[in-house]
């Protein structure tokens, strides 16, 4: 209550500008922007390509998997997935959570969750890239 | 997390019902929004059902209509009558819209009349814009130069430089673009929203402004501009017929431009 009253006390202009601008977004928002761009062929690439492999054998997919395009294709899939994925999960938070310790753990949690996913996948792709 | 739910204390219940239509031929229901500060009490919805040959064609002759004949306790905001003002603006069967440029005969059914949505309220149709136009005072909307005026003349300006203001200096700042984008509903308190952010830009664009860099400076932020999302409800309810839209885009444009 004493917190709402000193927020009364205050001036409105006070409020609006608050702790000045971050001087920072535009980075953010014209990465969203290139890897919507970058993920229509790469997600038409990997819907095709699961479909040319429709019951196909491991070996069969393994050997898809070895061609260089392929393995780097994949790669450039996940990276740009779990990016996108990341970053735009941070818009949401943004926007609809709006207590401060809710918003970061969110975050925190997505970003960890999304790189180590990212990670995975990668690792993945050059062990059957490699054949290991 | 974003609230979805009216607090108990802002529940709108159903109020008076005032049924002034004896023997009229024409006749229209009003429902409006009601709540005072003094009485307290939740906000209800009264019923007037009116006399369409009494006032004249717009949904504000109807509401003074009601505050002069009716009941003398309705209170709205409203001056030139004309679309020039922006202070009748309020939530008119579901869009934000001002009810000086609002046919009654373009309300099927009953008329409904909120508040603009999302902003305290001050009393019944009266939103308290203290906020909005603090952030307003926050973007400087007005000419900033470093170079001096001409001693001799006005700062020229070429008629196609003039026209790029052309759809920015018509804004009214009766704020029914601002009050109908979700994302000023939710982070209102940071994001700048429609209305402001035109009238940033309409001094970006200004050929005469040299504080162009400093103006952009102001508004890179994630809040301050990034929370528009282009859902375009401002564009769609302003009733200027201007794009609001369109001007964040712009200065989303310049923000990489100068990268």
């Amino acid at each position: 209550m004493a917190n709402d009253t000193a927020k009364q006390l205050r001036n409105p202009l006070q409020k609006a500008r608050g702790l000045g601008s971050a001087k920072h977004g535009a980075e953010h928002w014209w990465g969203q922007r290139l890897t919507s761009l970058a993920l229509i062929p790469l997600t038409l690439w990997f819907v095709l390509g699961v479909i040319g492999h429709l019951g196909a054998d491991h070996a069969a997919f393994q050997a898809w998997m070895r061609s260089p395009v392929t393995a780097a294709m994949m790669i450039l899939t996940v990276a740009v997935t779990f990016h996108h994925a990341a970053s735009g999960m941070q818009v949401v938070y943004e926007d609809y959570l709006h207590v401060e310790w809710q918003k970061l753990a969110a975050d925190i949690v997505t970003k960890f969750l999304c790189y180590g996913l990212a990670a995975a996948c990668i690792v993945s792709v050059l062990k059957l890239s490699f054949g290991a | 997390m974003a609230e979805f739910s009216l607090p108990a204390n802002s529940k709108v219940g159903v109020g008076k019902t005032v049924n002034a239509a004896g023997g009229a031929k024409r006749t229209k229901t009003f429902k409006i929004y009601r709540w005072s500060p003094d009485d307290g009490q939740n906000p209800r919805v009264d019923t007037y059902v009116v006399d369409l040959d009494k006032f004249g064609p717009m949904v504000l002759d109807a509401i003074i209509y009601i505050k002069n004949e009716l009941d003398s306790t309705l209170t709205f905001r409203r001056s030139c009558r004309e679309g020039i003002c922006g202070s009748c603006a309020m939530n008119i069967d579901g869009t934000n819209t001002l009810a000086c440029l609002k046919a009654i005969e373009d309300v099927a059914g009953d008329v409904k009349i909120y508040p603009l949505p999302h902003l305290p309220v001050v009393k019944d149709l009266v939103p308290d814009v203290n906020h909005i136009y603090a952030q307003l005072a926050s973007v400087k909307p007005w000419l900033q130069t470093q170079s001096p005026a001409p001693p001799d003349r006005e700062r020229l300006q070429s008629p196609e430089d003039r026209a790029r203001l052309d759809g920015l200096y018509e804004c009214i700042l009766c704020f029914c673009c601002s009050t109908s984008c979700p994302s000023y509903w939710w982070n209102g308190d940071r994001y700048l929203g429609p209305a402001v952010l035109l009238q940033a830009y309409r001094w970006i664009a200004d050929s005469r402004d040299e504080m162009t860099g400093e103006r952009l400076d102001n508004l890179e932020d994630p809040f301050r501009l990034y929370r528009c999302h282009t859902i375009m409800n401002c564009t769609q309810t302003c009733p200027k017929g201007l794009n609001p839209a369109k001007a964040i885009a712009e200065i989303k444009k310049l923000m990489v431009a100068r990268r």
